[in-house]
């Protein structure tokens, strides 16, 4: 992977009248990857993301784009797709595409056969005449995408994509997106919805109360919440099992008695797989044992938590 | 630089392909031209008819009453009460004109009765005629002949002249610039209102729309608001310009038009005749004085046209015409930015809209006395200026004045532009939040 930054911030901060809306924000997007921004709603991630678009200037700290200070020239090689998105309803479709993407500095031609490649692509031809009002929501915004992406920017920004599609459209954007990062472009993806940051995201930053709790490789997070936490589908009694953990291991969690059973068991006092292993196999028949690597879902949970605890006692 | 032309080119051709901007461009000039072609019209279509019984119990206007085309008089030897019958019972007379004895002693109480409501014209013409009659009755009685009556009527047209500074006499027709001059305010008031105010709708429909973010994350937002301020002062200047072809061909067509119907149809009459037809017909004598003096009147107002100095009173109006509108339509955009609707823009546009009213208000009082101090710094002031210069140009205006002004329009121009730019920014980006002015201050100050 390369590992040159299509976009660093380097200690940025940016108040409002009256409130913080980022605080000290450091954050290096790798070229080439899905870099997954989350947080709790008005944690200040449009914020950021509208700092990177160059629409509000930061209080304080620096922005680098590719290795160069982020400057107006850049914009041409950003995309961005707001989450409240929108275009001209009394305007006609194919124009209004040719007018946005004419704005991001393609000239006429090059955005006209374009967007006739992408149009073919989504098989929408036949909304070219078409006034945008006479679209349906998401009609509108498979036009929007399209016109985000078609400049071809190094950088796309993502704002919740999939917020108003359907399953069907959804999968095809996903598409879309990893397509797009095979082609070798980065992007920011900016989103509530955990599964999708597991399905597609390489790294992630986690804001919360203005502020960076959590960032990195997704894989190395996840590492990081593991908890020697396994669970194990046996035969056998719920009561073997149990005073066969000893001093190795802790109950969490077990489900119905029955021919198949399962708990969830924590390793404690530094023992070893193999050493719980060996004394529960004397007890009960295994058939399976794995892992539990934490979701995003429980990460975004037990960070934002744990900040706010601490922040509380603080 | 390339991208404010691309945002010109859409403000632009969306509005000027709108059928509303069709529909006002024809309409416009319609309306124009109906303005001058209704009266004519009423007045040529005025059937009028009205059959009077005269009773007369003075008899001094017992067959003294002329018919006109449309009114006629019948003396009947009858009383009053048989002549209200015959109104009432035939269909043949209108009214009644009762005119009592002692008529010459007390002019009040002349009646007229009637069971069809006569036109304003028919008693106008009525009242003239037998108050004229009974003057030329009591000078008469006093002792004063006809001819000494005619030969003491004296018309009077002043001729006013302007004395500049080399000490040469111009001649200048006050008539002339006073309707040059409060025709071009008031072009200027509409442009400022109509389309300021469409300034405003744009703003408020990109922000609505929810496409403003993606705009801006292509272009900056004072480019996205100056883009927009150029595009639709085009709109303006493209709408005029037709207005003023299209209304000048249809007033030049249609005044053809009626002369040919006139000189065709009625024989004998034609527009002037018909338009004084309500006044008492003259002697020949005074129709003959009343026609030279016309015919001086015009040749002044052609030479006072030639004094009126059209490339400067042009040019000006043009400056002032575009400064107007944007001295105040980037305060338009600004207002536009802060609120989420329409129905929100009301606490802002006060402090707009006072200056400009103002202005137009104070433009009757600036037109009678285009000289005084006040009318002077009226016209300095870049808010009201733009009205007020305006009227004020055609009377005279020395050039440094007019130079200082302009000056001072272009750098407040620069200034609402920037402090609107400053206010435009953040409003585009705020939602669902009541705005007071507070809140804008605070927002000019962010960096």
């Amino acid at each position: 992977m390369n590992t040159q930054s299509i976009f660093e911030a380097r200690h940025v901060s940016k108040q409002y009248a009256g409130h913080v809306a980022l605080s000290d924000v450091s954050i290096t997007v790798p070229e080439g990857t899905i870099f997954g921004l989350l947080g709790p709603n008005g944690a200040g991630k449009t914020s950021l993301i509208r700092i990177i678009n160059q629409i509000t200037a930061p209080d304080e700290g620096d922005l680098l784009f590719a290795g160069q200070r982020l400057s107006q020239e850049h914009l041409q090689q950003i995309g961005y797709l707001p989450e409240e998105r929108g275009l001209y309803k009394k305007m006609k479709v194919g124009e209004q595409a040719l007018y946005l993407c004419q704005l991001k500095g393609l000239s006429k031609k090059d955005a006209m056969q374009k967007l006739k490649y992408w149009f073919e692509k989504f098989e929408i031809q036949s909304w070219w005449g078409k006034k945008v009002e006479e679209l349906s929501k998401g009609m509108a915004q498979k036009v929007q995408f399209i016109v985000t992406v078609l400049h071809e920017p190094r950088l796309l920004i993502l704002d919740e994509p999939f917020s108003g599609f359907d399953p069907i459209n959804t999968n095809l954007i996903k598409s879309e997106i990893l397509e797009l990062k095979k082609k070798g472009t980065t992007i920011i993806f900016s989103t509530h919805n955990m599964g999708s940051v597991e399905e597609l995201c390489d790294h992630i930053a986690l804001i919360n109360h203005s502020r960076v709790i959590l960032d990195g490789q997704v894989g190395e997070i996840r590492n990081r919440f593991r908890s020697d936490t396994y669970k194990i589908d046996f035969k056998g009694s719920m009561m073997q099992l149990g005073a066969s953990l000893g001093t190795y291991g802790e109950l969490l969690s077990h489900g119905p008695e029955g021919d198949h059973m399962d708990a969830t068991v924590k390793l404690v006092n530094g023992a070893t797989t193999n050493q719980l292993l060996g004394n529960i196999m004397r007890s009960v028949e295994i058939r399976g044992f794995n892992e539990v690597i934490p979701s995003m879902n429980d990460i975004f949970i037990q960070a934002v938590e744990r900040y706010n605890k601490e922040q509380k006692a603080a | 630089m390339n991208k404010i032309g691309l945002i010109i080119q859409r403000e632009y051709l969306t509005r000027v392909r709108k059928k509303s901007f069709i529909i006002m461009t024809i309409l416009g000039p319609v309306l124009m031209a109906a303005l001058f072609i209704v009266p004519i019209w009423l007045a040529m279509n005025e059937d009028d008819e009205a059959n009077i019984l005269v009773i007369d119990d003075s008899f001094l206007f017992t067959e003294r009453l002329t018919d006109t085309d449309n009114i006629h008089f019948s003396f009947p030897q009858a009383s009053l009460d048989s002549a209200k019958n015959s109104v009432l019972a035939s269909d043949d007379y209108d009214a009644v004109l009762y005119i009592h004895r002692e008529i010459l002693s007390t002019p009040q109480g002349i009646q007229l009765i009637y069971d069809k409501q006569p036109g304003i014209n028919v008693i106008r013409y009525i009242e003239n005629t037998i108050s004229n009659d009974l003057e030329k009755w009591k000078l008469a009685k006093s002792g004063i002949d006809q001819a000494t009556i005619e030969a003491a009527k004296t018309n009077i047209k002043l001729v006013t002249k302007k004395l500049d500074e080399v000490g040469s006499e111009s001649k200048s027709n006050t008539e002339l610039s006073m309707i040059v001059g409060m025709f071009s305010g008031i072009l200027i008031y509409m442009f400022i209102f109509l389309y300021g105010v469409q300034v405003m709708r744009g703003v408020i429909e990109e922000k609505t729309n929810r496409i403003i973010e993606v705009i801006i994350s292509s272009v900056k937002p004072f480019e996205l608001m100056m883009g927009k301020i150029i595009g639709i002062a085009l709109v303006g200047l493209t709408q005029f310009l037709l207005w003023i072809v299209l209304s000048s061909t249809l007033i030049s067509v249609s005044r053809t038009l009626v002369e040919q119907h006139f000189q065709k149809e009625v024989p004998g009459t034609n527009l002037e005749q018909v338009m004084s037809s309500s006044q008492t017909l003259a002697p020949e004598l005074e129709e003959a004085q009343e026609a030279e003096l016309n015919q001086e009147a015009i040749n002044e107002l052609m030479a006072s046209i030639n004094t009126i100095d059209f490339p400067v009173i042009l040019g000006s109006f043009l400056f002032y015409f575009l400064g107007g509108y944007l001295i105040y339509s980037a305060l338009f955009a600004a207002v536009g930015s802060a609120v989420d609707n329409e129905a929100d823009t009301q606490q802002f546009m006060l402090p707009i809209t006072i200056p400009i009213i103002f202005s137009f208000v104070m433009a009757q009082v600036v037109i009678n006395n285009p000289e005084s101090p006040m009318s002077f710094w009226l016209s300095i002031i870049p808010f009201t200026s733009p009205i007020i210069m305006m009227v004020r140009i055609p009377f005279g205006v020395p050039y440094w004045e007019l130079g200082l002004s302009m000056a001072l329009l272009v750098l407040g121009f620069v200034g609402t532009t920037w402090v609107a730019g400053r206010i435009y920014r953040t409003g585009i980006l705020m939602y669902g939040k009541k705005i007071s002015y507070k809140e804008l201050w605070k927002w000019l100050r962010y960096h």
